[in-house]
């Protein structure tokens, strides 16, 4: 008996571990399929001169940019809604029937697909408020885009805060907003910034709400209400046109390294914050 | 300064409509230890709590009669709970420092009071440690986290960082429940020695612990004040029979 549950564990065992290699294998297949495709294209030149000849030569700068502002701006309108609503909900309301119509709204929300943000956009930023194809309107955009999840993770984050320590903050004499601001926020920061950087990750490779709200131009942006194209509406035009595969994995690439290097920073930034809050 | 601190009268508390506290007449005289025992459940922490108007956190708490402090009615309208709360410091059954320094866990309370001079904060420090007898142990590692200290030396940071803020009261809900006997025979010196600035209640759940710190007990039960006096009185010749049952350990 005790032999047969013991290789049954060793069954399961295995087979969790080969499950485990090939999501990681897929995961690496895909990052080295695209970096190999892609960076030999890259140089200095790629990255710092605008595209030209509609993207078959030339470099990518301006759809850096056009990327950087556009999820900037986004991230910069939805983290102060996202966090503002989720304190809201969970520090200065009670459970009711407004809360959890609020709750309900948000989770619709982080079901649309992002297309239907893009026909949104377009309609009330771009048509509707005559803000044109821009930064604005695509920031607005990828903004609504991404509050849903912002609300969620800072809630979740703003309940995982004993209430103990609320209490505490309470017991020795501070008001509510200071209680917010002092203790339930900083212990909470490391689980709202997971929420902005998983946001920062749909932004940046978001095509779709982009599209129809920021357009498409190769120029480089001037102001907010500047026209631009991003780095994943750029090589899904590239290659969609079939004007230049190799700048598209080019782009690609750098879209990837980017995403990468956004994660290592916000990971070691959320360290030295938990370092100081632990 | 009048004699009695604390004056309860004919004090009820209810959670929506559960009634924890029926009828509740007890003062509580000026640097006295009052030692409150009952079994759970029976309001000890309520009434603590009521002190400092914690209870309010929670939505549907509501009260009935007087509860004075310092002669003034706590529960009339137009009081700072701010400034209540300041002045009745509180610990709790588990040690709960915030997750930060030791340094910035004593100096929070004085800093949300908008005390930002350094100079007084670090005097507020050493001075609230050295109360507590926990200054030597730590004076060298102000800055690692709280969290890192033992649970006796962390109940005793907590009873610091109320003592920061120059309260009149300290109020201790069973603070010695997760503790080791030894951390528990220190805090306990440490209460004999703050008696002469505080006034100081303590709820227990160890009737041990009363008979050994408190001048006077108070017996609850069910929410009731069942009995109240000299603690010697209370543990060797009380008046009523559920007191002496509860105290030689026949029930709760």
């Amino acid at each position: 008996m005790l032999n047969k549950a013991k290789i049954e564990q060793k069954i399961i065992l295995g087979l969790l571990w080969a499950l485990t290699c090939v999501t990681i294998f897929i995961l690496l297949f895909i990052i080295f399929y695209i970096l190999r495709k892609g960076l030999p294209v890259i140089s200095y030149n790629f990255l710092m001169t605008n595209p030209e000849d509609m993207g078959k030569s030339g470099g990518i700068f301006s759809t850096i940019v056009g990327t950087i502002t556009l999820t900037f701006g986004a991230i910069l309108i939805a983290t102060p809604l996202g966090v503002g609503t989720a304190v809201y909900l969970t520090e200065y309301t009670r459970e009711n029937k407004f809360t959890k119509i609020v709750k309900f709204g948000s989770e619709c929300l982080a079901g649309i697909p992002s297309i239907i943000y893009g026909l949104f956009g377009f309609i009330l930023f771009v048509i509707k408020l005559q803000m044109g194809w821009s930064i604005l309107s695509g920031s607005l955009t990828l903004a609504f885009m991404i509050l849903p999840t912002i609300i969620r993770t800072s809630e979740e984050a703003i309940k995982s805060v004993p209430y103990i320590h609320r209490e505490v903050s309470y017991s020795l004499g501070s008001t509510r907003w200071q209680t917010v601001t002092r203790v339930v926020l900083p212990s909470a920061m490391p689980g709202i910034m997971t929420g902005i950087v998983l946001s920062i990750g749909r932004s940046v490779g978001e095509t779709a709400a982009v599209i129809f709200t920021a357009g498409s131009t190769l120029r480089l942006p001037s102001s907010l209400f500047s026209s631009s194209r991003t780095m994943a509406v750029h090589f899904y035009i590239l290659a969609r046109e079939g004007i230049s595969m190799p700048n598209a994995y080019g782009t690609a690439a750098i879209l990837i390294i980017m995403i990468l290097v956004i994660n290592v920073i916000a990971y070691q930034l959320m360290n030295r914050f938990i370092k100081k809050y632990s | 300064m009048e004699q009695v601190a604390i004056r309860a009268k004919n004090f009820n508390h209810y959670f929506g409509k559960m009634q924890t506290l029926k009828n509740i007449n007890l003062e509580v005289q000026r640097n006295e230890i009052l030692g409150i025992i009952g079994p759970s459940g029976s309001g000890k922490s309520t009434f603590l709590r009521a002190l400092n108007r914690l209870n309010d956190l929670v939505f549907n708490s509501r009260v009935e009669g007087l509860l004075t402090i310092d002669g003034k009615n706590i529960y009339a309208a137009g009081t700072s709970i701010i400034e209540l709360r300041r002045k009745l410091g509180i610990v709790f059954a588990t040690p709960v420092p915030l997750p930060r320094s030791i340094y910035e866990n004593i100096v929070f309370g004085p800093k949300m009071a908008g005390i930002k001079n350094k100079i007084a904060l670090d005097k507020l420090v050493r001075q609230s440690l050295e109360d507590t007898a926990i200054w030597e142990e730590v004076k060298d590692r102000l800055s690692i986290s709280a969290l890192k200290l033992s649970g006796g030396q962390q109940q005793r940071l907590c009873i610091a960082r109320i003592l920061a803020l120059k309260p009149k009261y300290i109020l201790l809900d069973e603070p010695c429940s997760g503790l080791d006997p030894i951390s528990t025979m220190k805090i306990e010196e440490s209460l004999r020695v703050l008696k002469k600035d505080y006034t100081i209640i303590i709820v227990t759940n160890n009737t041990k612990q009363a008979a050994r710190v408190a001048d006077r007990t108070a017996f609850f039960l069910n929410g009731e004040l069942i009995e109240i006096g000299n603690t010697e009185k209370i543990f060797t010749v009380p008046e009523d029979k559920r007191t002496s049952d509860y105290i030689s350990g026949r029930f709760g």
